[in-house]
């Protein structure tokens, strides 16, 4: 049997791998994008309101956002595949992929999308207490933390987003941060110090998470003093940043010390031809659902000039 | 394959806890994302391995006092009982081909 070889496969679903597949598509290309088995939509799945996606002066929900990126997507032709991606060969002509069944495609370019994953503390009890008071995702579980108090770590616009939103339930929401004052955006930090509800814990991290069977309470260190103590709290939202998710392209594509895909300057080209990446699998600064679309767009353009010249052949 | 029943406070006891087949119970909520994404691969893990494994699902919202009953603060939540006991839990999203090798033992 005779393989298929596509023009492009988009590996990584997100507003970065959904704009590539809407510019791919128009462009003929019939891109084939893999959008995740479970991560589908990316980051944004997980949040509430988006404010500052221009467009949308009345805000609009992340997910909603995502799902109408899909749309449109698929409105031009991409083919959508609700699966992962578990194996990558890149380095040849034609790229291989492999779905989670083992399924192969192949394509003459990539574009890779995969975005970034939650980032833990690092503790042992961490994982333990996982499910058990210790969550990553606020929209999915502050139901259940009606009148408690809980905690969120971070000091960046997910974690301040995260204490927001988890005031609608909790009795009182400590933002615990390491340093003292915020990263997050002036508008969301203005909010936050607004909020009756929401107490903060500066220069603090968390050492360790206590309870048997859920978490009862958590080990504070003021990272001035070096002074430890207990914070009681029934629930902890982890939301101390992302890593890029470029496990599967190791060895293959050029990594930064940090795992970023590195990028030719001005353009989405990363060391290998026919491989392009975009949105917060190399973006170490911006990281917004805005800038991965743009960063998405720019990886389709590239990679139409890529297949153009290889067809031209 | 199909949608997949629902299980209620007033139902779980005689749907879950008395059966006598192994009956995985999936605690979602309409606003958590995961548990959308998780929708479609527990059906078709129903639609292949129903007869070994009762697969329903349970509106937290609802159902508040099952989920409060069984601990459950994180969603989704996938519990396995057997004979009216928690023999697995699985918590958080979780491709198809993990679901399958965590439940090896029940389908």
């Amino acid at each position: 049997m005779s393989q298929d070889i596509s023009d492009v496969i988009i590996v990584g679903s997100g507003p970065a791998g959904y704009t590539a597949a809407i510019y791919a598509a128009r462009a003929q290309l019939k891109p084939i994008l893999f959008e995740g088995a479970v991560t589908a939509g990316g980051a944004l799945m997980n949040t509430t309101e988006v404010e500052n996606f221009p467009g949308f002066p009345e805000g609009v929900m992340g997910p909603a956002l995502m799902e109408d990126m899909r749309v449109q997507a698929v409105k031009f032709g991409a083919e959508i595949i609700t699966d992962d991606v578990t194996h990558v060969e890149l380095t040849g002509a034609v790229k291989k992929v492999v779905d989670g069944e083992g399924k192969e495609y192949f394509a003459h370019a990539v574009i890779l999308a995969t975005g970034s994953g939650y980032r833990e503390i690092g503790l042992e009890n961490e994982k333990r207490l996982s499910g058990h008071g210790v969550s990553w995702c606020a929209t999915c579980d502050g139901f259940f933390f009606r009148d408690q108090d809980i905690a969120v770590v971070g000091g960046g616009d997910s974690a301040v987003e995260e204490a927001t939103f988890l005031t609608r339930f909790a009795k009182s929401v400590t933002l615990i941060h390491r340093r003292d004052e915020l990263r997050a955006s002036k508008i969301m930090v203005d909010r936050a110090h607004k909020d009756p509800k929401i107490k903060f814990a500066w220069n603090t991290e968390v050492i360790d998470l206590n309870g048997e069977a859920k978490l009862s309470s958590a080990t504070l260190r003021d990272t001035v003093t070096g002074e430890t103590r207990e914070l009681a709290i029934t629930g902890l939202f982890v939301a101390i940043g992302h890593d890029p998710r470029s496990e599967l392209l190791k060895g293959q594509v050029d990594l930064d010390a940090e795992g970023y895909v590195l990028t030719e300057n001005g353009s989405t080209a990363t060391n290998l031809a026919g491989v392009f990446a975009c949105g917060d699998l190399v973006d170490h600064t911006y990281r917004q659902a805005i800038t991965a679309a743009g960063t998405g767009c720019s990886a389709a353009l590239d990679t139409e000039r890529y297949l153009a010249n290889l067809h031209s052949k | 394959m199909g949608a997949l029943n629902a299980v209620t406070d007033a139902s779980f006891a005689t749907d879950v806890l008395m059966s006598s087949k192994p009956v995985l119970v999936d605690f979602w909520a309409e606003w958590c994302g995961p548990c959308k994404q998780i929708g479609p691969i527990l059906e078709e893990i129903a639609g292949a391995h129903g007869e070994k494994l009762t697969i329903l699902k349970l509106n937290v919202d609802e159902n508040p006092a099952t989920a409060a009953n069984y601990g459950v603060t994180s969603i989704p939540t996938l519990n396995v009982y057997q004979n009216g006991e928690i023999v697995k839990q699985i918590i958080g999203a979780k491709p198809k081909a993990a679901l399958l090798s965590d439940l090896a033992e029940f389908i």
